[in-house]
């Protein structure tokens, strides 16, 4: 399948999509407070963005995605790297990363509250909870997957373990480690939203806890959108980036 | 010169015995290829000479100095997948001397030296026309002629190869057969060479050794007097001699027979 095809096909989804909710409200037999029209949704996205200060929220939300995720990566990346490299290593922390994995992130939002207070810090924690444990066992099995061969090879050439670790065992990995950063990134957007929920006020994620307030139901569905394009936006911009830097690990 | 000496070698998995009393000694210019039956423990042999897998018992020398660990002066060439593809062909070569190992007592006419050898390493090899692409655009035969290449840039006193060619084709392997031969010519190192091709074996090898399984030892060792090698040779009364009479050796030893009988009495039953 070419690339323009490929496109046209993407687009055509969306404007299904489109469609199909244009249709809908467009026969009158919804009430529009349980799914307003596209137009209505268009147009309060417009008053937002020019009166209500959209923009800001839209700001203040992706530092905060950002800062809890890379806190997340900075973290996970080494551990996750060290974990897949030795064995000791993964039997301290493998087990202890999959119970905490488990652990319901959402459940830790009064913990959080009462531990860092109802500021930044309490946001970037939650985002850090959400998506740390799920990221260093996705970066230790990408590091595992790295050939035996190219380890053995390194060896026999006389590397010591922490040449083989820094000059093939990250290297080979770093697509993997890439992709997995990718999919975090989602999940930490979810987190944010559970974040400003509960205790913001500012953001994408604490103005659709007032649009429920007010029963804005285009609101929500604006504040939705926005978190739709960001998500899309990053992921393709962070598929072109691996492209160009890892041009050799091609699929 | 330099002497590779395995002597009283076992190796035991959990309750797996994989090798039992092997002695075998290699010395440097030789070629001897370890062949037989799948499970009589070759490529553990070999993986044990390198360094990364321990031995149960027995002495493993070189030049009377014991080995443990993987070590500069035995580096492998494996199957495949051993190349580094964020590297391009010229880089794989070289990447032997961004080791620490190699950068000790470092002067300008040792880089100099060493970026000769690369150079000539890659001529050696025919990569010249390849050294600024990346491994994954080589075929299966040119990988391989970069891991060669890459391995004796670190002058190893023995080169370990892991069924190399085994994953070629037919066509290819007799191109990289007379390669390797030459290589052996050129660079004066012992070469260990793992296969289960006898073919392959007789043709390269000044010795076959061959390995019997359950447990693995070394059933028979076959020295080879031919003439110089090409491929006409492989036609020849004397070769095929060699060739056929090492085959039967891993037939006897393989346990396959056994086999063949117990099916013929299930389908006459």
């Amino acid at each position: 399948m070419s690339k323009t095809s490929y496109r046209l096909v993407a687009l055509a989804s969306f404007l299904l999509l489109l469609g199909v909710w244009f249709g809908l409200t467009a026969t009158g037999l919804i009430d529009p407070m349980f799914l307003p029209s596209p137009i209505d949704v268009a147009e309060q996205a417009w008053s937002w963005a020019t009166t209500d200060n959209l923009l800001g929220n839209t700001g203040i939300s992706i530092y905060r995605v950002m800062t809890g995720f890379a806190l997340s990566a900075a973290m996970a990346v080494p551990l996750g790297l060290y974990i897949g490299a030795f064995m000791p290593v993964r039997a301290f922390f493998e087990p202890l990363m999959e119970f905490s994995r488990y652990l319901p992130a959402v459940a830790f939002v009064p913990l959080v509250l009462l531990w860092a207070g109802i500021g930044e810090a309490s946001k970037i924690a939650l985002i850090w909870l959400g998506t740390f444990f799920q990221m260093v066992l996705m970066v230790s099995d990408d590091v595992s997957r790295v050939p035996m061969s190219q380890i053995e090879a390194a060896r026999t050439l006389g590397a010591t373990n922490a040449e083989v670790v820094h000059k093939v065992l990250l290297r080979s990995a770093l697509p993997g480690i890439f992709d997995t950063l990718r999919l975090t990134l989602g999940f930490a957007w979810t987190y944010l939203v559970v974040a400003e929920l509960v205790a913001a006020n500012s953001g994408v994620g604490y103005a659709i806890m007032q649009a429920q307030r007010f029963l804005q139901t285009d609101r929500i569905f604006v504040g939705i959108i926005v978190i739709g394009i960001i998500g899309l936006i990053t992921d393709q911009s962070l598929r072109f980036v691996h492209r160009k830097l890892f041009p050799w690990a091609r699929k | 010169m330099s002497n590779l000496a395995v002597s009283q070698l076992s190796k035991r998995f959990d309750h797996f015995e994989a090798l039992s009393e092997v002695n075998l000694s290699l010395e440097s210019g030789e070629f001897v290829a370890l062949v037989g039956a799948s499970g009589c423990g070759k490529s553990t042999l070999l993986r044990i000479i390198g360094g990364l897998e321990t031995k149960t018992t027995g002495t493993l020398c070189i030049d009377g100095r014991a080995i443990t660990a993987p070590g500069r002066d035995r580096a492998m060439v494996f199957q495949d997948y051993s190349l580094y593809p964020w590297l391009s062909v010229r880089e794989n070569v070289l990447f032997c001397r961004g080791l620490k190992a190699y950068s000790k007592g470092q002067t300008e006419a040792t880089i100099g030296d060493a970026m000769r050898r690369s150079n000539l390493l890659i001529e050696l090899m025919g990569l010249a026309r390849v050294r600024d692409a990346s491994p994954a655009a080589l075929s299966g035969g040119m990988r391989q002629r970069v891991a060669i290449a890459r391995a004796l840039m670190a002058q190893p006193d023995f080169l370990l190869m892991d069924e190399p060619f085994g994953a070629l084709d037919t066509q290819t392997r007799e191109v990289m057969h007379d390669l390797i031969l030459h290589v052996k010519e050129t660079e004066r190192c012992g070469i260990l060479f793992v296969t289960h091709d006898v073919e392959e074996a007789v043709y390269l090898a000044d010795r076959v050794v061959v390995l019997a399984p359950n447990p693995g030892h070394v059933d028979s060792v076959w020295d080879i007097s031919l003439p110089p090698r090409n491929q006409e040779l492989k036609l020849t009364p004397a070769f095929l001699h060699y060739k056929r009479e090492i085959t039967q050796r891993i037939r006897a030893t393989s346990g396959m027979v056994s086999d063949l009988s117990a099916l013929q009495a299930l389908t006459t039953a």
